[in-house]
């Protein structure tokens, strides 16, 4: 670990600086969406389809209007004559906001009641009417693209089936070429199932449009305020510089609070047409049936390999549940987000990923669930295949890893499906770790266990990461490139704010973005106020999510304090009379070079910008810079996971988890440890207990917290972590981003340890998650 | 109905609606927002408050059961002489991502603490397994707890 530039009062780069956040929350002081108490507030609550597919042939709300308390009950057909019935999705699909023809999953949003109160609001919706006319639901992409399946999207123009679309990638010659050259093929068969991001906020808006003036506030849960800023104007028509987003304190995003859900549509509306402000917030199981779903691929993997274990080439087929709507949050050129980043950590030229979507009766969602848009699929694939590709040829997990990785010296490495990795050294990063948990020890221990008959496992992932979209000749979201920003002002007394078009949800920017600032120039990170999440008073960003927010939101950062450092030595030189180019900056101090006595701090020069200026130049210290990346930056790390299976029952216990993340150089440790913490936590979820299923009907199962099984405390394993630090050569700080690293990269490490704990008896592959049932299964089936 | 609850030591005496959740009656009625809700159905915990100093959640009390009873909420634990151990333990071990979970997490670890001055690791995950969390894996926040326990045992062996 590199150490730290600057003293601890200053708490530049490398230091564990306490968060400033931290200060409101502990005391019940922060302010949440659903703390928001504007006046005259009106509360909405949405009625919801019970069925998966049906035909509305009308809705009486009749008796509802007439509960005391409800102002309105809003359907499909008055959003329509608004002209808002339908809605674009990110993925250039279009969504109902409120159902005019069919409902097309469990959960859909049919009609809205706007009442004075949460209660009545709720009462209201019991009494609405609906009749439906049920049509057969279609609850697995399989189904949905079979011959004669009833058409799920009968209402676009054009589709005359239940494919919502297709995308391929890489060289299928060269990859055909590569096989054939090949001593055999490894196959692996998986599904990474459907999950959800349930962050403990859920969902919610207060939507403020005053009739009168025309300014539309609007307070949401939105991890990208700006993005959701822009596409309120163009989806509501409504004049951009009246629009202001504010997101106040979120209670954990991970992808659920990117998308811009129907509620928000209709809550916008309302007010716009009652003229008070309307609030809703998601119930959890709302937020877990209807918004924000992530995951569900089915997905073949092959690899060609030689019998010394080389890789020659990888060969992926894939087919991915969308629900009804393609609503994927993801970079308009890329169908399957970042799928390409399947070759891994791993060095051979051929590969070849063919990937269809198809409708199915569910909700829609593709959400990016704390991973940068498919990546944590593709990275579970190639580590689960590479592990299968071991035990066919006959030689350890580990060595198959140590035989096929990029090297050192071959970064910048660009990958057979044309991704250019940054940097990295994955040997030393896999030794580490496996020299931490004492490899070769475990496998002597696992032998042991097998001769006793126990079943113990060890299980590796080595994952590479690409995030930080992106460079904006490849990366826009509906149009709009993926840079980001960063505003700087100095105050005269040396104080400063910074504002970000990034947002936090716990990841701790209002501590780390103030730190790279006291890095260049030398104000105490507690001298700097972070102003984030409200679009009338911060600079244009897309947002946080992606692991976004450092490699492109910190980088503007690093670029606009380095501005400003370079107007304060012009300043320093003037206070010093001293040449331009003999000022040296360091902590905060400007001094002359081979005078160390001739000093002025950073105070100095900020009280100066405004009273003593040099000849000529603009008064103020403050700037703004957005960031366009010139390459997305490529993290990575091993895992290693030891678990002992009981042969009787199934059930599986983590023994250990060694972490090793490589994230680039690290603003602050203690809040990256934290942030892999929570997301090793979250791969242990989604490998171990956590999904979402549906009934042949449709019924989703899965819609609370007593169905849909989030670890608590007593199942979540402990983990051991370690660290390498290769920084990203075009990053201005080095810095790779780390928010999503674990949830990416540990859910292989869980399963492959499963799967090697009961691989001697031949089996190869249980979909996660590893429920015990589905271990004892396989084992049965083997044995 | 007419009730009267004493909220972090003051009186709140109101007319509600019998089907009053406490957790509504405190966020909207009293106004302390503190006090958060994740899932309605009495698993998440972020509603968690101390009634008469045991953890309850307050998605699944009605305000009327609380009649009569002393409620702590977060912003009840600062003392006249500070914050609660609790509090700045999970700043300093860096208990909190988000913040959303962390008021009912420092009522329970206060609660433990309170009747077990030293907790181990599996007395403080046992005590915090009905109080999710989706950000910090949970191990700085038992981290925290304990830290707590032991400041709160230093004061008073020293005092």
């Amino acid at each position: 670990m590199v150490a730290p530039t600057t003293p601890a009062e200053i708490g530049g780069i490398g230091h564990s600086v306490q968060r400033k956040e931290d200060a409101r929350l502990i005391e019940g002081q922060g302010n949440f969406l659903d703390d928001i108490d504007l006046p005259n507030t009106l509360h909405m609550a949405i009625l919801r389809s019970p069925l998966a597919h049906a035909r509305i042939n009308g809705i009486d709300s009749e008796a509802a209007m007439a509960l005391d308390g409800v102002l309105a009950v809003v359907t499909g057909d008055l959003m329509d004559q608004h002209g808002l019935a339908w809605m674009p999705t990110l993925s250039g699909d279009t969504q109902a906001v409120l159902a005019t023809d069919k409902v097309r999953y469990q959960g859909q949003e049919v009609a809205a009641v706007i009442a004075t109160d949460p209660y009545i609001a709720t009462d209201a919706l019991e009494l609405i009417e609906v009749d439906y006319e049920e049509l057969p639901p279609i609850t697995t992409p399989q189904q949905s693209l079979e011959e004669g399946a009833a058409l799920i999207r009968d209402e676009k123009e054009g589709q005359t089936d239940n494919l919502a679309y297709t995308w391929e990638t890489g060289d299928q010659g060269a990859t055909e070429e590569a096989f054939a050259q090949a001593d055999r093929v490894v196959t692996l068969e998986t599904h990474y199932p459907r999950s959800h991001p349930a962050p403990l906020e859920t969902c919610g808006i207060v939507a403020d449009v005053n009739s009168v003036t025309g300014q539309a506030t609007i307070y949401m849960t939105s991890q990208a305020p700006h993005a959701h800023r822009t596409l309120f104007a163009m989806v509501a028509g409504l004049p951009e510089q009246n629009i202001r987003i504010v997101s106040p304190d979120i209670g954990g995003g991970f992808g659920n609070k990117v998308p811009i859900y129907p509620g928000y549509v209709v809550a916008t509306a309302a007010s716009l047409l009652i003229g008070q402000p309307v609030k809703w917030v998601e119930s959890r199981t709302e937020n877990l049936i209807s918004t924000g779903f992530a995951r569900d691929y089915y997905m073949k993997g092959e690899l060609a390999v030689t019998d010394e274990g080389r890789i020659l080439g990888l060969r992926v087929d894939m087919l991915s549940d969308q629900g009804a709507f393609y609503s994927d949050a993801q970079p308009t050129q890329f169908r399957a987000g970042l799928f390409h980043v399947v070759t891994g950590s791993y060095d051979f030229g051929a590969a070849h990923i063919n990937c269809k979507g198809a409708f199915t009766n569910k909700a829609p969602g593709g959400v990016a669930y704390r991973c940068s848009f498919r990546i944590t699929e593709a990275s579970y694939l190639i580590e689960r295949l590479v592990q299968t590709a071991a035990y066919e040829v006959g030689i350890d997990p580990a060595e198959m890893r140590l035989r096929n990785f990029i090297q050192p010296e071959q970064f910048p490495y660009e990958t057979a499906t044309g991704f250019v990795y940054d940097s990295g050294d994955y040997p030393t990063a896999l030794r580490t770790a496996m020299d931490e948990v004492g490899y070769e020890d475990l496998r002597r221990e696992q032998a042991e266990a097998r001769a006793e008959g126990r079943l113990m496992g060890i299980g590796i992932a080595h994952f590479t990461e690409a995030v930080g979209a992106g460079p904006s000749r490849t990366y826009d979201i509906a149009g709009l490139k993926m840079i980001d920003s960063a505003e700087l002002r100095v105050h005269p007394t040396g104080k400063a704010i910074l504002k970000l078009g990034v947002k936090t949800q716990g990841q701790g920017h209002e501590t780390t973005f103030a730190q790279i600032v006291a890095e260049v120039l030398g104000i105490p990170a507690n001298d700097i106020k972070v102003e984030h999440g409200d679009t009338d008073h911060t600079p244009y960003g897309l947002g946080t999510y992606a692991s976004r927010s450092t490699p492109v939101g910190g980088a503007a950062t690093a670029v606009v304090a380095r501005k400003l450092a370079d107007k304060s030595k012009k300043i320093a030189a003037h206070l010093l009379e001293a040449a331009d180019e003999d000022i040296e900056l360091a902590s905060g101090v400007f001094s002359v070079a081979g005078s160390p006595d001739r000093s002025v701090t950073i105070q100095d020069v900020a009280l100066a910008a405004y009273t003593n200026l040099p000849e000529g130049m603009e008064y103020g210290l403050d700037d703004v810079t957005y960031y366009d990346p010139p390459n997305l930056t490529y993290p990575y790390g091993s895992y290693i996971v030891v678990v002992e299976v009981d042969p009787d029952t199934g059930v599986w216990q983590v023994q250990r988890m060694v972490a090793l993340d490589d994230c680039g150089v690290r603003i602050n440790p203690m809040i990256v440890e934290g942030q892999i913490c929570g997301g090793l936590t979250e791969g242990f979820a989604m490998s171990a207990m956590q999904w979402i299923t549906f009934d042949e009907d449709g019924n989703c199962i899965g819609a609370n917290f007593m169905d849909y099984l989030v670890p608590t405390a007593w199942e979540t394993p402990r983990f051991e972590l370690l660290a390498t630090e290769v920084p990203s050569p075009h990053h201005p700080i080095g810095a790779k981003g780390v928010g999503e690293s674990a949830t990416v990269g540990s859910p292989a490490a869980f399963v492959n340890a499963v799967i090697d704990a009961v691989a001697h008896l031949g089996v190869r592959n249980i979909d996660m998650p590893v429920l015990p049932d589905r271990v004892w299964a396989a084992i049965d089936e083997a044995s | 109905m007419e009730i009267n609850i004493t909220i972090n030591g003051s009186d709140h005496a109101s007319d509600v609606e019998p089907r009053t959740l406490l957790v509504d009656h405190i966020r909207r009625t009293v106004g302390l927002t503190g006090t958060h809700v994740g899932c309605d159905t009495t698993s998440c915990g972020a509603c968690t408050v101390l009634m008469d100093g045991t953890p309850v959640k307050a998605c699944t009390v009605l305000a009327a059961q609380a009649d009569g009873s002393e409620v702590t909420t977060v912003e009840g634990l600062k003392g006249a002489d500070g914050l609660h151990p609790i509090q700045s333990a999970f700043t300093d071990d860096h208990g909190l991502q988000c913040g959303f979970c962390t008021p009912g997490m420092m009522l329970v670890g206060a609660s433990l603490i309170a009747e077990n001055p030293d907790p181990s690791d599996d007395d403080v995950r046992w005590a915090i397994s009905g109080n999710l969390c989706r950000c910090t894996g949970y191990i700085n926040i038992v981290k925290a707890i304990q830290t707590a326990a032991a400041r709160v045992a230093e004061s008073s062996n020293g005092s």
